[in-house]
C-alpha cells in the first residue's frame, strides 16, 4: 500500500516537471519582466544591474533549477500587476475557488448519482425521459450561458439571490470561508449550480449507463434469482459495481471544475483563483499565471492520486492483484 | 395419489417483437414430484433455459408468460405480484446457473453473499447467518471453510465458484432446485464432482430439481424422469431408462443416438442432420418435419400432443394408434 503510494509519486513527478517546463518558459520568454519593472525611464546600467539581479543571465538549465527549487517552496516571486507575493494572492483566493469547486461537485454527486440510478431503473417512465431531456441542455448550453440565465432568473426577475461576489465571510485562520454566513450561503447558490451543471448531467448519463450495463449481467440475476430484494440488488450489488467508472469520472472532472471555474468565476466576478488568472492574463503578469498552471497541474496529479486509492477500497480484485505483485 | 410439487400446464411465453410475437414456449407441461430429479434436454435453443426463467418468475423483458399456469405445492406461482414471486426465490425455488464465473459478485465475499440470501429468507440474526453460512460451505467441500468465508469470489477456481453458487442456491432450503446446465462451464475433471455433490445433497434435504444438461452420462445418473424439448415444445418424457434406450420420439431417438451401441454408455447427445428451425419459421403440423426420416401425410398438416408412445409420452403422430409406432 505504501509502496504503492509511493511509485505513483514518482510516476507524478515527470508530469509536475514537464508543467512546470511549460510554466518558465512561459517565465522566461513571454512578455518582458525587465521592461515590466523598470517603467519608462532607465538607464542601460540599471538594466543590467536588474537582469542579473533576476539571474536572468544566467544558464537556461540553472534558471529553470532555480525556479523549480522556489517554485517548491512556493516562491513565485511578485506578481507584475499587484506588487505582492504570488503565494500570497493564490492563498488568499483559494478557499473561494475550492469552496466554489467542493459544492460544484457534491451537487453534482448527490444530484447525479440517484438521477442516473433512476433513469437505469425505470428507462422508460416519463421522468426520465424528462431527465434525459435535461440533461442534454446540460451537456450542451455553454456554461457562460447557463450562469447569465441563472443570474437573469433569480437576481434580476426575481431577486432572491445575489449575481455577483461571495457575500460575507468569516476567517477561520487563514482560510476565509462563505459558509457560515447566511448571505454567503446565498452567494455560493448560482455559481455552484452553473459550475457543476455541466458535472451533473455527465455523471446521471454515466450511471445511467453503467447501471444499464450492470442490470444485464449474471450476477444481478442470480441476486435476484436468490430473491434478494429490490432494494439490495439495485443499490446494494448493481450500484457498487458502476462505482469504478464512476469514481474515475468524478475525480478528473473534480480536477476539471477546479481548473473551469475561470468562467464562472468571471461571469459571477467570484473573488477565487480563476478571476485572478483571468486577470492576470489580461495585463500579461506571468508569475501569477505560471504558479496558476502549476497548482491545477499539482491538483490533477493529487486528484488522480485519490482515485487510484479509491479503487483500492472498492474493488477487491485490484487488492488481492496488488498484494500479489508486491511479493 | 400426492400433489406434484411443481406442476407446469400448457405453458406459453412470447416475444413481441417489432417483426410479430415470437412464441418462444407453446404448450409445454411437466410436473416434479417431491424429491424427483427432472432431466431437460434438447438442441441449443429448444426453450430449455426459457423453461427455467418462466418458472422463477425472471424472464427477459419483453418476455412474457402469454398463458397456462405454474403451480408450486397447489398454489399459483405464473400470476404472483412482484414482489410475492420474489419471496418465494430462493425461499422455495433455488436456482444454479451456468457460469459460476460471472454468476458471483465480485464486490462481495462469498460470505457476504451467503449471509445475505439467508438473512433475507430466514429469521437468523448475523452472527447466526455466518455460522450457517460456514456450515454450507462445509457443506459443499470448501476446505477451510471458516477462512475461505471472507474470501472473494476471484479467489476460487471455477469448480469451488460452483460450489459457492450451490450453497447459494441451497442455503435458504427450497424444495426446488432449477439447474440450467450447472457443469457445462466447468472443467471436464471436475463436473462428476460437482454434479455427484448437486446429486447427494438434493437427496439429503429432499430437494426436487429441474436439471438442465446436453450431458446424457449426467442424465442416466441422476434424473428419475426426462423431458425432451424441440422449437419450445417438450416432445417426449418419460423414465430415464426408457427414454435413453428405448426413446419413443424420432427427434428423442435421434438425439440419443438410435442404435446406442451394446455395452457402451451414452455419453454426448448425437448430431441429427439439419438444424431446429428459428422461432419465425417453426413449419406447420409438427415442428420436426422437415428432419424427420418418418414423416408422412398428417405430420404436415396436424399437430401431434403428447400421447402415449412405448413407455413414455410423446408428441409424434406415428403413436396415434395406443401407443404402437405405426411402421414397427
Ligand atoms: N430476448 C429474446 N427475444 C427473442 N427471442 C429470444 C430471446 N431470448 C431467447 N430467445 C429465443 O428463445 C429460444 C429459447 O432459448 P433458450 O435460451 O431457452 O434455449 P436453450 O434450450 O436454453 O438453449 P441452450 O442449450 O443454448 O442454452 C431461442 O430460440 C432463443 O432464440
Ligand atoms: S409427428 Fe411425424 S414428423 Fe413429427 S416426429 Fe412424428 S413422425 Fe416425425
Ligand atoms: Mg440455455
Amino acid at each position: 500500500m505504501f509502496a504503492f503510494i509511493i511509485s505513483r509519486l514518482l510516476q507524478a513527478l515527470p508530469v509536475m516537471l514537464t508543467v512546470a517546463l511549460l510554466s518558465f518558459a512561459m517565465f522566461a520568454y513571454v512578455g518582458d519582466p525587465v521592461a515590466i519593472m523598470l517603467g519608462q525611464d532607465y538607464t542601460i546600467a540599471q538594466r543590467d544591474q536588474l537582469i542579473a539581479d533576476l539571474g536572468l543571465n544566467q544558464p537556461f538549465f540553472v534558471q529553470f533549477a532555480k525556479f523549480v527549487v522556489n517554485a517548491a517552496q512556493g516562491e513565485f516571486g511578485l506578481s507584475y500587476r499587484l506588487s505582492r507575493p504570488v503565494a500570497q494572492l493564490i492563498v488568499e483566493r483559494a478557499p473561494a475557488t475550492l469552496e466554489l469547486a467542493l459544492c460544484a461537485a457534491i451537487l453534482a454527486l448527490a444530484i447525479g448519482v440517484p438521477m442516473g440510478v433512476y433513469t437505469g431503473l425505470y428507462r422508460n417512465s416519463w421522468l426520465s425521459r424528462f431527465f434525459l431531456t435535461f440533461s442534454l441542455i446540460g451537456v450542451s448550453l455553454p456554461t457562460f450561458l447557463i450562469g447569465i440565465l441563472l443570474i437573469l432568473t433569480f437576481s434580476v426577475w426575481l431577486g432572491w439571490l445575489p449575481s455577483f461576489g461571495r457575500g460575507d465571510t468569516v476567517n477561520l485562520g487563514w482560510w476565509s470561508t462563505g459558509l457560515l454566513t447566511w448571505s454567503g450561503i446565498k452567494a455560493l447558490i448560482l455559481p455552484s449550480i452553473t459550475l457543476g451543471l455541466f458535472q451533473l448531467t455527465l455523471i446521471m448519463r454515466l450511471v445511467r449507463a453503467e447501471m444499464m450495463e450492470v442490470l444485464r449481467t449474471d450476477y444481478i440475476k442470480f441476486a435476484r434469482a436468490r430473491g434478494l430484494t429490490n432494494r439490495a440488488v439495485h443499490f446494494g450489488h448493481a450500484l457498487k459495481n458502476t462505482l469504478v467508472p464512476v469514481i474515475t469520472i468524478t475525480g478528473l472532472q473534480l480536477g476539471a471544475i477546479i481548473a473551469f471555474a475561470i468562467v464562472t468565476e468571471t461571469v459571477f466576478q467570484w473573488p477565487g483563483m480563476g478571476l485572478l488568472f483571468i486577470q492576470s492574463v489580461s495585463v500579461a503578469d506571468i508569475p501569477v499565471m505560471s504558479a496558476y498552471l502549476l497548482l491545477i497541474a499539482l491538483m490533477f496529479v493529487t486528484i488522480n492520486l485519490i482515485v487510484d486509492l479509491l479503487y483500492y477500497a472498492v474493488d477487491p480484485r485490484l487488492r488481492i492483484g496488488r498484494g500479489k505483485g508486491a511479493h | 395419489m400426492t400433489a406434484p410439487l411443481l406442476e407446469v400446464r400448457n405453458l406459453r411465453v412470447e416475444f413481441p417483437t417489432r417483426r410479430g410475437t415470437l412464441v418462444a414456449l407453446d404448450d409445454v407441461s411437466f410436473s416434479i414430484a417431491h424429491g424427483e430429479v427432472l432431466g431437460v434436454v434438447g438442441e441449443s435453443g429448444a426453450g430449455k433455459s426459457m423453461t427455467g426463467a418462466a418458472i422463477i418468475g425472471l424472464l427477459e423483458p419483453p418476455g412474457r408468460i402469454a398463458g397456462g399456469q405454474i403451480l408450486l405445492n397447489g398454489r399459483r406461482i405464473d400470476n404472483l405480484p412482484y414482489s410475492e414471486l420474489r419471496k418465494l426465490r430462493g425461499r422455495e425455488i433455488g436456482a444454479i446457473f451456468q457460469d459460476p464465473l460471472t454468476t458471483l459478485n465480485p464486490l462481495y465475499t462469498v460470505g457476504q453473499q451467503l449471509i445475505e440470501t439467508m438473512v433475507t429468507h430466514l429469521p437468523l440474526n448475523p452472527a447466526q447467518a455466518r455460522a450457517k453460512a460456514i456450515e454450507w460451505l462445509e457443506l459443499v467441500g470448501i476446505p477451510a471453510a471458516s477462512q475461505r468465508i471472507d474470501s472473494y469470489p476471484h479467489e476460487f477456481s471455477g469448480g469451488m465458484r460452483q460450489r459457492v453458487v450451490i450453497a447459494l442456491a441451497l442455503c435458504a432450503e427450497p424444495k426446488l432446485i432449477v439447474a440450467d446446465e450447472p457443469t457445462t462451464a466447468l472443467d471436464v475433471s471436475i463436473q462428476a464432482q460437482v454434479i455427484s455433490l448437486l446429486k447427494s445433497l438434493a437427496r439429503d434435504k429432499g430437494t426436487s430439481m429441474m436439471l438442465v444438461t446436453h450431458d446424457m452420462g449426467v442424465i442416466a445418473e441422476t434424473a428419475d424422469r426426462v423431458a425432451v424439448m424441440y422449437a419450445g415444445r417438450i416432445v417426449e418424457v418419460g423414465a430415464v431408462r426408457n427414454v435413453v434406450q428405448q426413446a419413443a420420439h424420432p427427434y428423442s431417438a435421434g438425439l440419443m443416438g438410435s442404435i446406442p451401441p451394446v455395452g457402451r454408455r451414452l455419453e454426448r447427445l448425437q448430431q441429427i442432420d439439419g438444424s431446429m428451425p428459428r422461432l419465425s419459421a417453426i413449419p406447420p403440423g409438427c415442428p420436426y418435419n422437415p428432419r424427420c426420416p418418418h414423416a408422412f401425410d398428417r405430420c404436415f398438416v396436424e399437430r401431434p400432443e403428447l400421447m402415449p408412445a412405448k413407455d413414455n409420452l410423446a408428441a409424434c403422430w406415428l403413436y396415434a394408434e395406443q401407443g404402437v409406432p405405426r411402421h414397427a
